[in-house]
C-alpha cells in the first residue's frame, strides 16, 4: 500500500491540512488505488505547508504548499508514485533547509505519527529513559550538568544546578512542571513538540521526576493551543496505558504521573512563579524570590520547572550521553537551539543549529530573506520583550553571553523579521502598550510605568517636547529597568531603547516633514 | 475539610450549572481555571451568578473566584457573540500587515476589537501569539487556530455564517 503523510501540525491544519488528506483520500477511492494517510508531525518549513510526502523506494518525495484544490492535479501527475509536478521537491531528506540542520531534540519533526508509542520506540523513543531507570537520581543530574544544558525558556539557568537543588531538598512530595505557556512572539518551538513529539516531552519530563524524587508533573499549556492540549492528553494517556508513565514504570519501583492544565491567555503566567501560581488556580502573580521555585515551588514543595525545549533535550542527553550533546555550541552556549524563523520572512519555520550560527545565516541562507522581497530593516530576537537589531547586527553569533553584551538576548530563539515598511516608534509603543496588558499589577512601574510610556512615545511622535520626552523616556525605562520583580517590567525597556537607539528616525518623523517644507 | 450547610447553600443550592462542573474537578481550588474554562464552554461566559457556588463548592470566598474569573484575559463574565473571532495581534503578525488586517476586520464588522457585532453573531478580540508566526498572519476562529488569513478569509466565513 502507498504510503502518504500529511502533516496534523496546526500550523499544516492552520492552512487547511485536513481538507488536503480529506481530498487525498476521497481522490484515491475514486481512482481505485489504494493508500494509507499517515497524519505525521511537520517538518517545520512553514512555507511549504501543507507539505505532503510520498514514500518511494528511493525515500520520501516531498509536494508544497498544497492546497485541497491541488489535489486532483496531484493524482494526475502520479504524485503517489513520486510523480513529476510544479511543487514537486524531490527527496526530503535531500532538502538544504533540512540537510543543514543539526535536529538532535526535533530528529523525529516530520518523520513519525506523533501518537504512535511504536513509532516513537522504533526511532530512539525512551532510550534515555531505560537509561535513567536504572541510575541514581545523583547520576542524572550529573549527566544533565555535565551536558552543559541551560533552560532554554528565555533565562539559560544551567537546568542540572536547578535538578540538583530539588534532588538534595528533603520533602514528602516534590514536583515537575513543564512551563509550555510559550507567549513569546515568533515562537513555536515548544507547540512544534507538544503536537509533534509529544512521548519526548513526557520522556524528558519523568527523567526529571526519576533526577529529582518528584512523582507528580504538571505541563502548564496556553489555552491559545488547543492542538497541543489535545495532542498531549492523548499521549498522556496512551504512554499510561503502557506503563511508560503511572506507578511501576515498565516494571521498576519507579512512578510517575503526569497533568495537563490550560493557561487563560495571561503571558505574566509564563513567568515562572506566576505560573505556580496559576497551578494553584490563582491569579497569576508573581512571587518575590527567595525562596527559589526549586526549594518552595507547587503547593510550597520542592519544585523543578523547566522550559519544554529543555525537558525535550534530556532524553537524547542521557541516550547519546551528556559529550554528544556537549560537542555541539559555543562558548557556555552548549548544544543545539530550535530556532524559530518568523514575521517577514520567505521561508519561515524552525531551524535547529548549534549555538555560534549567525542572525544572518539563519535569516538568508535558510529564511531567503524577506517575504515580501523588500529590504530587511529589523529583527527581533527573544520575544516581545527582545531587543530589535538593525542590519548591522545580523552577524552576531547566537549565543548567550555575545547576545548579553550587547544588549540583546537569545531568549526562547525567535526571530521576527521586518522589512523596511516598519515604523519601529509603533513597534516600540506596542511593547509599551502589551507591558501594560499583561503586566501581573504588582510593580508601580510596570503597571503604570509602561502606560505612561505608551503616552510619552505618541508625544514624541507628535513632535511635543521631542527632546525632553526622549529623555523622559530614557528616565522611565531606567526606573522600570531598576524597579520591577519580574522581567515583564524588567525588561520591556530592552524592545523600546533599542528601537530607540537603532531606528532614531522613526521618532524623528514630523521634524522631518517640517525641515521639508 | 468537613463543610456545614449554610444560608449560601439554601440560596443556590445545586441549582447552578457550575456545582456539577466543580463536582466533576473534585471540587479542588487548584482546578480553577479549567472549571472556569469549563463553565464557560458550557454556558458561553461565566455568569456572576455561578461565581459563589463555584466559591462555595472549592471553599474559596467570592473574592478569591472573581479575582481570578477577572485576572484571565479568556474569561468573560458578561455574554458575548455566538462566535469569536480572535485576530493575533503580536509582533510577528504585525510584520505581515496585522495591523492592516486588524483595522480591515473592525471596519468590516463595524466594530472595535473586544467588542460585539449588533447581530450577536460575532466577538472580535485580540490575541498575542498563535504560534503561528512563521505562516503570518494568523487567527483563531471559535476553536480554530487558522493562518496565512486575509480580509477577504474573514469575510467569507462571516458572509457563510450570515447566509
Ligand atoms: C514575563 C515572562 C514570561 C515568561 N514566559 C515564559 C514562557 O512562556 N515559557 C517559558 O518556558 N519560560 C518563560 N519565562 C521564563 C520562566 O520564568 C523560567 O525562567 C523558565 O520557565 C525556566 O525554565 P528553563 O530553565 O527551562 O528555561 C518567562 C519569564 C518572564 C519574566
Ligand atoms: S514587573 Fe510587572 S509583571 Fe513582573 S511582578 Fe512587577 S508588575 Fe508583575
Ligand atoms: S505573532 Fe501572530 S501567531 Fe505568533
Amino acid at each position: 500500500m502507498i504510503k502518504i503523510y500529511v502533516p496534523r501540525d496546526s500550523s499544516a491544519k492552520a492552512v487547511g491540512a485536513d481538507e488536503v488528506a480529506k481530498a487525498i483520500a476521497v481522490e484515491a477511492v475514486t481512482q481505485n488505488i489504494s493508500i494509507q494517510i499517515i497524519r505525521n508531525s511537520s517538518r517545520g518549513m512553514a512555507w511549504l505547508e501543507t507539505f505532503v510526502e510520498v514514500e518511494t523506494s528511493k525515500g520520501r518525495v516531498g509536494y508544497g504548499p498544497i492546497e485541497a484544490g491541488d489535489v486532483k492535479r496531484l493524482f494526475a501527475a502520479k504524485f503517489y508514485e513520486g510523480g513529476k509536478h510544479q511543487l514537486a521537491h524531490g527527496l526530503v531528506d535531500e532538502l538544504p533547509y533540512l540537510k543543514n540542520q543539526e535536529r538532535l531534540t526535533f530528529a523525529r519533526a516530520g518523520i513519525t505519527d506523533p501518537v504512535s508509542l511504536g513509532d516513537y520506540i522504533s526511532h530512539g523513543g525512551f532510550e534515555g529513559l531505560k537509561k535513567a531507570l536504572v541510575m541514581t537520581g545523583a547520576a542524572i543530574v550529573a549527566e544533565v550538568t555535565e551536558s552543559g544544558l541551560r533552560g532554554r525558556g528565555g533565562a539559560a539557568f544551567p537546568t542540572g544546578i536547578k535538578w540538583k537543588t530539588v534532588h538534595d531538598t528533603k520533602a514528602d512530595q516534590k514536583y515537575v512542571c513543564c512551563n509550555a505557556d510559550e507567549g513569546d512572539s515568533g515562537t513555536f518551538a515548544d507547540r512544534m513538540v507538544m503536537e509533534g513529539d509529544p512521548f519526548m516531552l513526557i520522556e524528558g519530563m519523568t527523567i526529571a521526576g526519576l533526577a529529582s524524587g518528584a512523582t507528580k508533573g504538571f505541563i502548564y499549556i496556553r489555552s491559545e493551543y488547543p492542538d497541543a492540549i489535545a495532542t498531549m492528553k492523548e499521549a498522556i494517556g496512551i504512554a499510561t496505558a503502557e506503563k511508560w508513565l503511572g506507578n511501576n514504570i515498565q516494571s521498576t519501583d519507579h512512578s510517575f504521573t503526569l497533568e495537563v492544565r490550560r493557561g487563560a491567555g495571561a503571558y505574566i503566567c509564563g513567568e515562572e512563579t506566576a505560573m505556580l501560581e496559576s497551578l494553584e488556580g490563582k491569579r497569576g502573580m508573581v512571587r518575590a524570590k527567595p525562596p527559589i521555585p526549586a526549594l518552595v515551588g507547587l503547593f510550597g514543595e520542592p519544585t523543578i520547572i523547566n522550559n519544554v525545549l529543555s525537558f525535550a533535550a534530556v532524553p537524547f542527553i542521557l541516550a547519546k550521553g551528556s559529550t554528544a550533546y556537549k560537542n555541539y555550541g559555543m562558548g557556555r552556549s552548549r548544544g543545539t537551539l530550535p530556532f524559530q524563523l518568523a514575521g517577514n520572512i520567505k521561508q519561515g519555520g524552525l531551524v535547529e543549529k548549534a549555538f555560534g550560527i549567525t542572525l544572518r545565516t539563519l535569516i538568508n541562507d535558510f529564511g531567503g530573506g524577506t517575504f515580501t522581497g523588500r529590504k530587511l530593516r529589523a529583527v527581533q530576537v527573544g520575544g516581545p520583550l527582545g531587543s530589535y537589531l538593525p542590519e548591522s547586527q545580523l552577524d552576531l553569533p547566537m549565543d548567550y553571553e555575545t547576545f548579553a553584551a550587547n544588549a540583546a538576548m537569545v531568549g526562547h530563539g525567535g526571530l521576527v523579521v521586518f522589512d523596511d515598511s516598519v515604523d519601529m516608534a509603533a513597534q516600540a509603543r506596542f511593547a509599551m502598550e502589551f507591558c501594560a496588558i499583561e503586566s501581573c499589577g504588582k510593580c508601580t512601574p510596570c503597571r503604570i510605568g509602561s502606560t505612561r510610556g505608551a503616552e510619552t512615545i505618541d508625544k514624541i511622535v507628535a513632535g511635543i517636547d521631542r527632546d525632553a520626552n526622549l529623555i523622559l523616556l530614557e528616565d522611565l525605562c531606567q526606573t522600570m529597568t531598576d524597579g520591577s520583580l519580574c522581567a515583564m517590567g524588567g525588561l520591556t525597556p530592552m524592545p523600546v531603547m533599542s528601537a530607540v537607539k537603532h531606528f532614531p528616525e522613526d521618532f524623528d518623523k514630523p521634524a522631518r516633514l517640517q525641515a521639508a517644507e | 475539610m468537613a463543610k456545614k450547610t449554610t444560608l449560601i447553600d439554601l440560596q443556590f443550592g445545586k441549582s447552578d450549572p457550575a456545582t456539577p462542573i466543580c463536582a466533576k474537578h473534585d471540587n479542588k481550588p487548584d482546578a480553577l481555571l479549567e472549571i472556569l474554562h469549563d463553565v464557560q464552554h458550557e454556558l458561553g461566559h461565566v455568569p456572576e451568578t455561578s461565581l459563589p457556588a463555584i466559591a462555595h463548592a472549592l471553599n474559596l470566598s467570592r473574592a478569591e473566584v472573581y479575582g481570578v474569573a477577572t485576572f484571565y484575559h479568556d474569561f468573560h463574565l458578561k455574554p458575548t457573540g455566538k462566535h469569536h473571532l480572535k485576530l493575533c495581534s503580536a509582533e510577528a503578525c504585525q510584520s505581515m500587515g496585522g495591523r492592516d488586517l486588524v483595522a480591515a476586520v473592525e471596519k468590516f464588522l463595524n466594530v472595535k476589537m473586544g467588542q460585539t457585532t449588533s447581530d450577536g453573531l460575532i466577538t472580535l478580540e485580540a490575541t498575542y501569539c498563535l504560534g503561528l508566526c512563521a505562516s503570518a498572519p494568523s487567527m483563531m476562529f471559535d476553536n480554530k487556530p487558522m493562518a496565512r488569513v486575509n480580509a477577504d478569509t474573514v469575510k467569507s466565513i462571516v458572509e457563510g455564517l450570515r447566509a
